[in-house]
């Protein structure tokens, strides 16, 4: 009950952030990816400011044994960089400048993002469940 | 450019919100806040097992800013009315986000802030091909 609790109070702050920081504004986001137009640098404040708290979360993470609720923390992360991890953030980013939307903010603008962003989550559902036999594919395909 | 100081102060405002869920997220429930890895792992099936903690924090995600509209005032995503457009860069964000194993938060937010490799390389490429498609489909196009 509690993991719920924290898991809802995370998801309500980062869709609240989300909101306030103008994130869910495609406009915002293409108009960062847009260095030829009308550059705008909102994203470059919103990823500093995320990190920030975030740099502290995990000092204090390292010096901990479990979290709070009790379950263990994440691991070091995994050095490997492999060949998904290059195509899929190739995909990915394609797809986030073609719609300036991403994962957080398309769930987060589903009360006010009409027709359109209901058809993007649908179709980005749709991407994330035909993704494990992809991979698998392109796993065959890097070994043979 | 956009001079617009407001603009940036609400992108910082909202940055460190988001970062502190994320810090939330870490702390109480000894998880890596990414939003596609939250909703990617119901939809394929794969993280089956919290599946409480993850809806409830897909919960807060919607439902918090569809309460602060009031509060805010109206937001608009502008989202492009190309429907093929649409649904071309939902499936490419939500095939590439479960390649990559994470997004702009998990991988951007949560990877950077803990200088892991494999944050950094996937946000670099996410950065470049998000800029090149964008910049591409806008200036040379036309298509968005």
């Amino acid at each position: 009950m509690m993991r719920n609790l924290f898991a809802a109070l995370s998801g309500g702050l980062f869709g609240a952030g989300l909101l306030v920081s103008g994130m869910v504004d495609t406009t915002k986001v293409q108009g960062w990816l847009d260095i030829f137009g009308a550059w705008d640098p909102t994203l470059a404040f919103v990823m500093g400011g995320a990190i920030l708290p975030m740099m502290v979360a995990w000092q204090v993470a390292r010096r901990r044994k479990v979290a709070l609720l009790g379950s263990a923390l994440p691991e070091a992360p995994d050095p490997r960089v492999g060949h998904n991890l290059v195509i899929g953030s190739v995909l990915f980013g394609a797809g986030w400048g073609l719609a300036g939307l991403c994962p957080g903010p398309a769930m987060a603008s589903l009360s006010f993002g009409g027709i359109g962003g209901l058809v993007f989550l649908v179709a980005m559902m749709a991407g994330m469940w035909a993704a494990p036999a992809l991979r698998q594919r392109i796993d065959r395909l890097a070994t043979a | 450019m956009i001079l617009n100081p407001t603009d940036w102060l609400w992108g910082l405002i909202g940055g460190l919100m988001i970062g502190g869920a994320g810090a939330v997220f870490l702390l109480a429930n000894g998880r890596v806040m990414g939003a596609s890895g939250i909703l990617g792992g119901l939809v394929d099936r794969s993280g089956w097992a919290t599946w409480a903690e993850r809806l409830s924090f897909i919960a807060g995600l919607v439902l918090v800013p569809a309460l602060m509209l009031p509060l805010f005032g109206p937001r608009e995503t502008h989202v492009t009315d190309n429907i093929g457009v649409i649904v071309a860069a939902g499936l490419l964000v939500g095939i590439g986000t479960r390649l990559a194993n994470g997004c702009t938060s998990g991988h951007g937010v949560c990877g950077i802030s803990r200088f892991s490799l494999r944050g950094i390389v996937a946000t670099v490429f996410y950065l470049l091909a998000g800029g090149m498609i964008m910049v591409a489909a806008r200036h040379w196009l036309g298509i968005i």
